[in-house]
């Protein structure tokens, strides 16, 4: 079967687009109807994402799509908005996709707590638009205009409780989040000022050209900042531990599942390797970053008492595993890294709905006040089991996989400092989420949850779908699947500045 | 808050038609001069604003509903979207000017830049909207902000 990749391409972005605007006039009687439309947005999206996965394969190489067929070339600088799909996008894209219909499902029943569901439903859908449109942009404004979307409307959902410290927490990530943002289009301006193009192919061949001088450093600094700070990186970390256990639930999984890599990791990435190109200083950089999140992030990550918190702080460290993986700039590492950022993208958002289900039923996020609540929460328990053994690297699990791969591509490229980190982050991680484990799921049932029942059907559901997703993942590590997903993915970044500029410049031709 | 003085509502009452006179135009005439649907819309919400200034937030809302501006501020957004997907209609492009082979650079003519008037009006619509709620909003939280609290809290408590 041929598929027509150009034709439904744009619909990733405007089907969340229009839902997002569709679901807010429901208003507040209709919201189960509010339910049953998110979730088959979300659906939608999952197979319109898996269509274009399948779909690229079949074309070959990358697609690329320009707005409304319009694209003029002045002066050897062409002006129009594309949407460029390649391996990396098309992976981004399926992430996105499968973690935002697993939140949608949990939703439905978990949101019960909360009034003004159509808003929620619609801050939400607006989220993955700016998500989706950020992995998908050829173009460096409309990547700045992308992660605002994301960015503005997560904003609002850390906010959605309205209790002081929700409000607080969304305050703090706010301020951050425009500081960082101002950044990266100060940094954009600086680049266009300099190079007179904002397509990032473009932009990317006249960098190439005319060299790297003061201003793009400069422009360079102020972008990693800025995207450090969506990324979660660990100097910029400080919003994360308060943004995100304020969030309800299913936000906690969207945020720390797939929002801080679609708008951070993947934009540092696809601007490191595709616009200025990798470098070993720019490696190093990188490198650094991530091992000082990882570290930091997993020291901190033990002494805390809330589930979600421990949870967003060890997000930070998995976060700095990903980082230094890529940051080798290796084939070997930019692949372990992309695979342990889909697996982190699973097993974080499982976590976190595991843990909204505990405090949907006890209505507590602090470990001491929990214990013994496998017994009367299975499926919780069990899913929360194999999210937190995967993100330890425990054999069976994708998380092993992709550990190991990181930590034999650190070993490979010399960097033994590095591997040696990575080895002693991953007990520090296995450490605390035992001590998760022991404190929320096995030992002694207190009293007081005598009562607690296991969660609705739905939120099992998708507890269970990650699950399942979690041990799934790792047969992405098999030849056929490897040559399907993850090597595209890694050939994306690792054709650099001339192989991206000549995938999206031969293709030129082909939008109008 | 019930408004100024009868200096300011007098002058407000000329004014505002003719501001949001302006803003109109700016929108109509924004793909051929300098303007737009962001920079009309911004103007038209300047016109709410002015009489929620001087006649108060209760008159103001008598002039827009909440409920309407927040449904109109959707509307434009659809309307928007809607403009870009008529464009994939018959293996087109998303946002292809489907008016454009019709009426493109006639003089004198509505439509002589195809859909950008007509996306002109819906971004008008949704700027409009949503500058007015923001300031209504944030203008509503201060003025219960003294004595009166305003509960917020969408969470029930159990």
């Amino acid at each position: 079967m041929k598929i027509d990749i150009q034709t439904i391409l744009p619909l990733a972005i405007a089907i969340p687009l229009g839902m997002g605007f569709i679901l807010p006039l429901l208003g507040k009687k209709l919201t189960r109807l509010a339910d049953v439309a998110a979730n088959l947005a979300t659906a939608s999206l999952v197979c319109l994402s898996i269509i274009l996965l399948v779909g690229r394969l079949q074309g070959g190489g990358a697609e690329v799509y320009w707005m409304g067929g319009w694209r003029i070339t002045a002066g050897g600088t062409v002006f129009g908005i594309n949407l460029v799909l390649d391996g990396l996008s098309a992976l981004m894209l399926v992430l996105v996709s499968v973690v935002s219909f697993a939140s949608t499902l949990f939703s439905s029943r978990y949101m019960d707590q909360y009034t003004g569901r159509s808003k929620y439903y619609g801050l939400f859908m607006l989220m993955i638009a700016g998500m989706n449109g950020c992995v998908l942009t050829g173009d460096m404004f409309n990547l700045f205009v992308f992660l605002e979307i994301a960015a503005v409307s997560s904003y609002a959902l850390v906010a959605f409780g309205c209790e002081s410290d929700e409000l607080e927490a969304s305050f703090k990530y706010l301020i951050l989040g425009c500081v960082a943002s101002s950044f990266i289009l100060l940094s954009i301006a600086l680049l266009y000022a300099q190079f007179g193009a904002l397509n990032m192919a473009q932009l990317g061949e006249r960098m190439a050209e005319l060299g790297v001088n003061k201003g793009s450093l400069l422009a360079l600094m102020m972008l990693l900042a800025g995207l450090g700070v969506k990324a979660a990186l660990v100097p910029f970390h400080a919003w994360l531990p308060d943004a995100h256990p304020s969030a309800p639930a299913p936000i906690s999984a969207m945020l720390s599942g797939v929002l801080i890599k679609a708008i951070g990791v993947y934009a540092i990435i696809r601007v490191v390797f595709n616009v200025y190109g990798w470098t070993p200083e720019l490696g190093m950089a990188l490198m650094v970053l991530g091992t000082l999140s990882m570290i930091v992030g997993g020291v901190l990550a033990m002494r805390q008492g809330d589930f979600k918190r421990l949870l967003a702080y060890s997000s930070i460290s998995q976060i700095g595993y990903v980082v230094l993986a890529i940051g080798l700039g290796t084939p070997l590492g930019i692949l372990a890294g992309l695979f342990h950022l889909a697996n982190h993208a699973i097993f974080k958002s499982l976590l976190f709905l595991t843990s909204g289900a505990v405090q949907y039923r006890t209505g507590t996020r602090q470990l001491d006040e929990m214990g013994g609540l496998a017994q009367k929460m299975p499926i919780t328990g069990r899913t929360c089991l194999v999210g937190s053994m995967s993100i330890a690297g425990i054999p069976p699990f994708n998380g092993f996989f992709s550990k190991l791969l990181i930590i034999i591509a650190c070993v490979a490229a010399g960097r033994w400092g590095f591997a040696l980190c990575a080895v002693i982050i991953s007990i520090v991680t296995l450490a605390y989420f035992l001590k998760v484990q022991k404190n929320a799921f096995y030992g002694k049932l207190k009293d007081k949850w005598a009562q607690v029942r296991e969660v609705p059907l739905t939120m099992q559901c998708s507890m269970v779908l990650l699950a399942v997703l979690c041990v799934a993942m790792g047969l992405l590590l098999v030849p056929g699947l490897r040559e399907a997903v993850l090597e595209p993915a890694r050939d994306a970044l690792y054709q650099g500045v001339k192989g991206y500029q000549e995938v999206v410049m031969t293709l030129l031709g082909s939008g109008g | 808050m019930t408004g100024m003085t009868v200096i300011v509502k007098t002058v407000t009452r000329w004014t505002a038609a003719l501001i949001f006179l302006y803003g109109a135009y700016v929108v109509a005439y924004g793909h051929l001069g300098p303007g737009g649907g962001f920079a009309g819309g911004v103007i038209l919400a300047c016109a709410y604003i002015l009489i929620t200034l001087a006649y108060g937030g209760e008159h103001a809302l008598r002039v827009l509903p909440r409920a309407v501006a927040s449904r109109l501020d959707s509307f434009g957004a659809l309307a928007f979207l809607a403009l870009a997907l008529v464009g994939m209609v018959g293996g087109g492009l998303f946002f292809t000017n489907w008016l454009q082979q019709k009426w493109a650079g006639k003089a004198f003519h509505v439509f002589n830049g195809g859909i950008i008037p007509l996306a002109n009006v819906a971004i008008a619509i949704k700027v409009c909207m949503s500058l007015f709620l923001v300031f209504f909003i944030l203008s509503s939280v201060r003025m219960f902000g003294k004595d009166e609290q305003i509960d917020f809290r969408s969470k029930e408590v159990d």
